[in-house]
């Protein structure tokens, strides 16, 4: 039996301690917005923050997360104080930027760039290049990808002032 | 099937979908209630089957091609909603299930907006048509007095909604297909939406985790599933298996194993459990011995090296191209131009592994999962199951990446047999490496190209020769052409080599490789053919024009004389080669092309002009690449990339330009990121931690610049794609004079070259 917070709720999960924490998300509990790309924590598609940090959730036993604050993409917004429903400036500015393709990539992207934004807030273009490398699109949606970064960071500057 | 029938089919999934949210019992209601696949189709007036409009106003669009990035929705309800004159704020649309009233369903080979380019638009018109006079009747005015704006019919100062009209029952005229045949189209200076930007409609359900792909469905009963692959693709057989240890899995239920009645899937098995991860932990466990198996020891150097010998055999194969003598000129010439062009495996990794979720619901079957060729698969999984294909619906999803991998849902088969053999749902999840070991991948090729030119460099002969995997040959030979002097071609495996230069005479012969298809089931992948025909045409056409001390570019534009075959026709080749002409001198203006001298020491410029995906649809594309390489380690950086583009009207532009921006990296990656080789009968790379596609560090600046006109609209998922490699392998030529006819260009190649 695992205790953690899931997207600010308290969940209890009674599964085989080595079991992903992707698995346990997705067939578990129903949130299928965390995706299964390759296993081995080499496509970043399976990302979600565990105490605010990325992790690739496909190679985090769930026995790993006991007291843990676990958020994923249907979290994010609400992770950030927004209301249910609202958008978190990250996915807006995926919006504005058009960034995804077939999409199946971009909850892990998001979820990087989230936590990529909370450590530098206005990243460079190296810093973009160090903190998503270990995200595939296979689209190579990556142009817009890294303009959406921009925006959301030029976006949280401007709430920050 | 009647309509009917798929509604509430529809509102089926719907409702199951939203069941699997509330299992959780701490779940907020589950989004994918906004995702457009699989909700019920709209109501209200059909002028044809492809939209309805309803009495609140609202248009809803029928889309039958699948959903895998292009935003395809969105630009194929911007061709309906432009002729029917509808409010673009009324329109929304569904993504619909296999019926028989929607035609052919296929997506692929970047047709989808030209192939239903004038269905779409003469469907829009004959509604607009229908409410014109509908609103006159209505208004008691003539109807050719009135017009049609913004979803409303106006005369004068008075005007009637469309909504209003369906509303009252004022409209229910219907088209025979006689009737819309006759349709003109309204002249493109009325346009109000097609080349005019919007967006995508499909894009925020894709970045809250709502949006529902084949592997994110459940229904009631369902179990997990996960295949044990066999060695090879074809011939192997299970000998004897034992699940004692994998009974010992918490969740463990049983391993079926698949005898598929079509010969499609062999020597697979199939383990059931509560979990994916029980399933997965099982197959791991489980201790199989097969016998059998064909290309058990064959490797990527044995088919290269048949590759060649074919090439070099001119009784092998048959003829795609044959325009005058060649032989006559090639038997005298004294100088013929001549070079080997070979391409390796290529995996398609889309993101989304291979999966299917099937179950028995009442007669009818239905399989749930990602599929860009429901027309195909379908009947087959009929067949598996032995039922008839009226009893098989194909429920559509979002599909995480297609590439060319879910043509052949081959998958779907042993979840299909599998939930047959246990009488409950199935889902089956492939791992990444069950999907890549028996990926179906872009074939190896290994090609030949003579040329013999004339005083002023002019084409007297273009001789191309290509032997690889004909990926139409398995799974679809119906579609296999006539050769020109006897035997089959498939387009599909030659297309690209019958380019759009000026030549004197012109042969093109194509093989097919036998041991590629003993080893394994070649496919298609992004950009098909002239993805690695083109990698021949474009690196020779410059070997020459080196060879001939000319300006690549500035030979190319003398190549390109749009006569005679190359002068093009209507009405998707309208100007030919002169198209061609145009876009590359763009191109050769906008990257400085002419001052490529002054780069610094080790950096070049390369260039290629293609026209995929095919010469009855091309899509005009110059490409200049900018590379740095280091002389000590053969590393490249791909430093730019510019590309100019006539893709005639533009249905949805800021989604062209993201076809095309994916489209140019993806051409870069398999130029120099990825690809692998065949070992043992299997892809030697097999995860993403070996195959190495392109990353956000590794991405060039990117130019890329559209023709604007009003020509009918061609395609743009994959064209993008074909011109980078010969781009990048001149422009490494250029840097160093080492000349790479080999892709994927890996740094030990270069490094080589520049040693000869």
């Amino acid at each position: 039996m695992v205790n953690f917070t899931l997207n600010a709720q308290a969940v209890e999960i009674d599964v085989a301690e080595d079991t992903p924490l992707l698995w346990v998300l997705r067939d578990k509990l129903g949130l299928t917005g965390t995706k299964f790309g390759c296993g081995i924590a080499q496509c970043g598609a399976c990302t979600v923050h565990v105490d605010g940090q990325a992790r690739r959730s496909c190679v985090t036993p769930v026995s790993s997360l006991e007291g843990s604050d676990v958020t994923t993409i249907e979290g994010l917004a609400a992770s950030a104080g927004l209301d249910e429903g609202a958008l978190h400036p990250v996915q807006s500015a995926w919006i504005e930027a058009q960034a995804p393709q077939c999409g199946y990539c971009q909850s892990g992207q998001i979820m990087q760039a989230a936590a990529l934004l909370s450590e530098s807030p206005e990243p460079t273009d190296e810093e973009i290049n160090a903190g998503m490398a270990g995200n595939l699109c296979r689209c190579m949606a990556y142009v817009r990808i890294r303009k959406a970064i921009k925006i959301a960071a030029a976006s949280q500057s401007e709430g920050t002032k | 099937m009647t309509k009917h029938t798929d509604i509430s089919m529809t509102r089926r999934w719907f409702l199951a979908v939203a069941g699997a949210g509330v299992t959780s019992g701490l779940l907020s209601g589950p989004a994918s209630a906004l995702a457009p696949v699989g909700q019920t189709l709209g109501e209200g007036y059909e002028p044809t089957v492809w939209y309805a409009i309803a009495g609140d106003g609202k248009i809803t669009m029928h889309i039958h091609m699948a959903e895998m990035g292009q935003h395809v929705g969105t630009a194929l309800s911007r061709i309906i909603a432009e002729e029917l004159e509808a409010d673009w704020d009324d329109v929304e649309f569904v993504h619909v299930d296999t019926d028989p009233k929607w035609g052919y369903m296929v997506t692929g080979g970047s047709w989808s907006v030209n192939h239903n380019y004038f269905a779409f638009s003469r469907a829009g018109a004959a509604g607009r048509m229908a409410l014109i006079d509908a609103g006159a009747r209505e208004m008691g005015v003539p109807a050719e007095e009135c017009s049609a704006r913004n979803s409303k019919i106006i005369h004068g100062d008075q005007s009637i909604s469309y909504g209003d009209l369906v509303a009252r029952g004022a409209v229910d005229r219907q088209f025979t297909a006689e009737e819309l045949e006759a349709i003109t189209l309204k002249p493109a200076s009325e346009r109000r939406l097609l080349n005019r930007d919007t967006t995508a409609r499909d894009v925020p359900e894709k970045v809250n985790g709502s949006a529902i792909y084949g592997i994110d469905r459940t229904v009631e009963g369902m179990v997990y599933a996960r295949p044990v692959m066999p060695p090879v693709r074809f011939g192997s057989k299970v000998a004897s298996w034992d699940d004692s240890a994998a009974k010992e899995i918490d969740g463990y239920i049983q391993t079926v194993e698949i005898n598929d009645p079509t010969n499609t899937i062999q020597g697979w098995m199939v383990v059931v459990a509560d979990s994916w991860t029980a399933a997965s932990n099982a197959v791991e466990a489980l201790e199989v011995t097969w016998e059998g198996g064909s290309g058990l020891q064959t490797g990527e150097a044995e088919l290269m090296a048949e590759g060649a010998r074919l090439v070099n055999d001119d009784a092998a194969g048959s003829l795609f191209v044959l325009e005058g003598e060649p032989d006559a000129i090639l038997s005298e010439a004294e100088t013929v131009h001549e070079g080997e062009y070979r391409t390796h495996t290529v995996l398609h990794m889309q993101l989304e592994p291979g999966n299917a979720l099937v179950w028995q619901d009442g007669d009818t079957w239905r399989v749930h999962a990602g599929n860009q060729w429901q027309s195909l698969t379908l009947p087959l999984v009929a067949e598996a199951l032995e039922i008839d294909p009226s009893n098989l619906v194909f429920e559509t999803s979002y599909l995480g990446g297609g590439f060319g991998r879910r043509l052949f849902c081959d998958f779907v088969i042993p979840a299909a047999l599998t939930a047959k053999a246990i009488g409950r749902p199935v889902k089956m999840v492939m791992s990444r490496s069950d999907d890549s070991q028996l990926d179906c991948p872009r074939s190896p090729t290994v090609q030949r190209v003579r040329s013999v030119t004339g005083e002023d460099g002019a084409l007297r002969v273009y001789d191309h020769a290509c032997a690889s995997g004909w990926s139409t040959v398995p799974i679809a030979p119906g579609f296999l052409g006539d050769g020109i002097q006897g035997g089959k071609v498939d387009p599909f495996s030659i297309s690209g080599a019958d380019h759009w230069y000026g030549a004197e005479t012109m042969r093109v012969r194509t093989v097919q490789n036998e041991l590629v298809h003993d080893t394994f089931l070649p496919g298609n992948l992004r950009s098909v053919a002239p993805g690695f025909t083109l990698w021949a045409v474009e690196t020779h056409i410059d070997e020459v024009a080196n060879a001939l001390g000319q300006d690549p570019a500035a030979y190319r534009l003398s190549l390109l004389d749009a006569e005679g075959r190359n002068a093009g026709s209507a009405p998707n080749a309208v100007g030919g080669a002169e198209r061609m002409r145009e876009v590359l001198k763009r191109v050769i203006e906008k990257s400085g092309w002419a001052n490529r001298g002054d780069l610094p020491e080790g950096t070049g410029m390369g260039i290629s002009v293609t026209a995929g995906q095919e010469r009855s649809m091309p899509t005009w594309i110059a490409t200049v690449a900018q590379v740095r390489v280091d002389r000590d380690n053969g590393e490249v950086k791909l430093e730019k990339l510019w590309a100019s583009i006539d893709a005639g009207t533009l249905a949805h532009p800021d989604g062209a330009l993201a076809q095309a921006e994916g489209a140019l990296l993806w051409g870069a990656s398999i130029a120099i990121h990825e690809g692998t080789e065949i070992e043992n009968g299997l892809p030697r790379d097999q995860n993403l931690d070996t195959y190495t596609p392109m990353r956000m560090h590794q991405v060039p600046e990117l130019d890329i610049d559209f023709v604007t006109n009003d020509h009918t609209p061609v395609g743009l998922g994959e064209p993008g794609v074909i011109g980078v490699a010969p781009a990048i392998g001149n422009a490494i030529f250029h840097a160093t004079g080492a000349r790479l006819r080999t892709i994927p260009i890996r740094p030990q190649d270069i490094l080589k070259a520049l040693e000869a």
